[in-house]
């Protein structure tokens, strides 16, 4: 669904545990495979606490798995060192989730956006003024933002900002760590809408982190849903209320509110909370919250198995349909 | 039962809600939706006499089972908040002292509004802690806030807040920090205490859906004024303002509008 001469940067068997108390280990990513492609924009989904940032953070270089590889064109981003790493981080830039904490309140907005560009050498002191104007302008605010500082701005301006930030390298690759989930809804729309516009304009990967479905599959190409660090299903955002397919992916759909539901139904949603990652059970991560769960997913973990273009899942009601054809 | 009656509220002589009205009745569930600084925590604080920073109701009236509240000593009000009238905020944790452990603010809590052993506000706490649906309450007393997770936090606040069964129960975006999972364990538990204890909630919220699965009534606010009012129909289908709309427009939906 993809053109593969379209990827930019590709995870393989990416792992990485950090050490808990008592001689414990919590693996927060288990065996991540994702690709980006130029232009598209992958959602990755999931609860709180499953790994969904963790993983984003290798992209951005903020740390490094301690298995696996990406390549970022071809090259390997966990083994960069030095100057090349820093050339490197112009192409993969970042958005938080909190604009107000990813500035210096002492900063102007002028010097916040020129900064990347500073860093890099790519203008001169002098141009600052005019650079800050031309990238406020593209995130829809005016020229004279440049004057402020960040405490003087709404949520939805400073995460604008954030965005012209972010832009100002001319990067290939955004990772959006729940950039809007602090905002207002009606807040959260113009950003996605500006992000859209962007991408668009600019043909960026677009590496987006949330945890409601129903925003995500507004804007995303492609979403990969995560659960205790695994993988447990990546498709396309399109007729994803069709063909989503691992009962915890449809679980998550049932949690969506939406003005044009039937009231009259019972909000479904799991009861449960998330267990703990440091005792995942042996089998699959999901079997206690999951309402079909089987004797055999106690026993072996469902590895992702292809179910139709572009759509991978990994729960073993589909093992079985497929056993019999 | 509350009746806010064409209320204005000004910091500082300056006004930020005005001419705001809505009754309430017992086992009603009402939201107030509007954006940031549109004015809706601010009505709900007038009707717990919490305003912040000077705020003064400087017109009309709000009377909770015929009397009204703005005449309250301070004496009154402790009897009222905490028992008759509760409040969970945003984010329960942050109301809870990180020093203590919840058992010590819960049994605190407790004793201040009803004469009580310390073993037996325990028990009481314990239970109410079960009934919210938290598992091993026990445990959760002897826990410290930052131990729990969002969801646990805030069903802590909750079961706090329901502990004398109160009349009114104000919750300010009880759900907006939490996971989509997390936030529709929290509606659904919501309105099961309706039904259960016949509380009458008035809820705050940002998300147009969440308002619309919960309420029999929603209040629209813009700029610190009644933008639209009515009940679910009225608003989602009916005659509504264009801000409304737009706030409906934002809702993110499944098989909804897609951008790309």
């Amino acid at each position: 669904m993809f053109d593969e001469k379209d990827m930019i940067l590709e995870s393989r068997h990416v792992t990485r545990r950090f050490p808990a108390s008592g001689g414990r280990e919590l693996t927060a990513c288990q065996d991540i495979n994702l690709k980006f492609y130029r232009g598209k924009t992958l959602g990755l989904i999931g609860e709180s606490g499953c790994g969904k940032s963790t993983f984003m953070r290798f992209l951005v270089r903020l740390d490094v798995p301690n298995e696996g590889e990406i390549l970022f064109k071809g090259k390997d981003l966990t083994k960069l060192k030095g100057e090349e790493l820093r050339q490197m981080r112009q192409h993969i830039q970042m958005v938080f989730q909190d604009p107000g904490g990813s500035f210096n309140p002492k900063m102007r907005i002028r010097d916040i956006i020129c900064e990347p560009l500073m860093n890099f050498g790519r203008i001169r002191a002098s141009e600052k003024d005019a650079v800050a104007r031309k990238y406020l302008a593209a995130v829809e605010l005016p020229g004279e933002f440049a004057d402020r500082f960040p405490h003087s701005m709404s949520g939805g301006q400073r995460q604008r900002i954030a965005i012209a930030r972010a832009i100002a390298l001319e990067p290939e690759l955004i990772v959006m760590d729940e950039a809007t989930c602090a905002l207002d809804v009606s807040v959260q729309k113009t950003i996605i809408e500006l992000v859209v516009k962007l991408q668009k304009e600019k043909n960026i990967a677009i590496g987006f982190i949330a945890h409601d479905l129903g925003l995500i599959q507004s804007f995303a190409h492609q979403i990969a849903v995560m659960y205790l660090g695994n993988i447990v299903e990546v498709l396309p955002a399109e007729n994803l209320d069709k063909n989503a397919a691992h009962p915890y992916t449809r679980a998550l759909m049932g949690a969506v509110f939406d003005v044009s539901m039937d009231f009259s139904k019972k909000i479904e949603s799991i009861d449960s909370e998330a267990p703990s990652p440091l005792n995942v059970p042996p089998g699959c991560p999901f079997q206690d919250r999951c309402g079909r769960c089987m004797e055999v997913c106690r026993r072996v973990r469902p590895a992702l198995t292809r179910l139709g273009p572009g759509h991978e899942v990994a729960c073993h009601i589909f093992d079985k349909e497929e056993k019999k054809q | 039962m509350l009746d806010i009656k064409n209320i204005t509220i000004s910091y500082q002589d300056r006004p930020t809600v005005k001419n705001f009205s809505m009754s309430l009745k017992a086992g009603e569930i009402a939201s107030l939706v509007g954006e940031s600084g549109s004015g809706k925590t601010t009505v709900i604080r007038a009707v717990l006499g919490l305003l912040a920073g000077g705020g003064k109701v400087t017109e009309g009236d709000i009377l909770f089972d015929g009397g009204s509240l703005l005449q309250n000593t301070p004496d009154q009000w402790r009897r009222l908040r905490g028992t008759d009238i509760s409040m969970i905020f945003q984010d329960s944790g942050a109301m809870l002292n990180p020093t203590r452990k919840i058992g010590e603010g819960f049994v605190e809590y407790i004793r201040t509004h009803e004469k009580m052993s310390k073993g037996d506000a325990w028990k009481k706490g314990v239970e109410m802690l079960e009934r919210m649906r938290l598992p091993g309450g026990d445990n959760i007393m002897r826990s410290y806030p930052f131990q729990l997770s969002g969801g646990m936090r805030q069903r802590v606040g909750i079961a706090m807040a329901m502990t004398f069964r109160p009349k009114l129960l104000l919750a300010d975006e009880p759900t907006s920090a939490l996971d989509v999972t997390t936030q529709a364990q929290i509606v659904r538990q919501m309105m099961e205490l309706r039904d259960e204890y016949g509380t009458g909630i008035i809820i705050v919220t940002h998300n147009l859906g969440v308002a619309a699965y919960m309420s029999d009534w929603i209040v629209v606010m813009k700029d610190g004024e009644v933008s639209d009012s009515g009940d679910r129909e009225t608003i989602l289908h009916g005659n509504h303002s264009d801000y409304t709309q737009k706030l409906l427009d934002a809702v993110p939906s499944l098989g909804g509008k897609r951008y790309v």
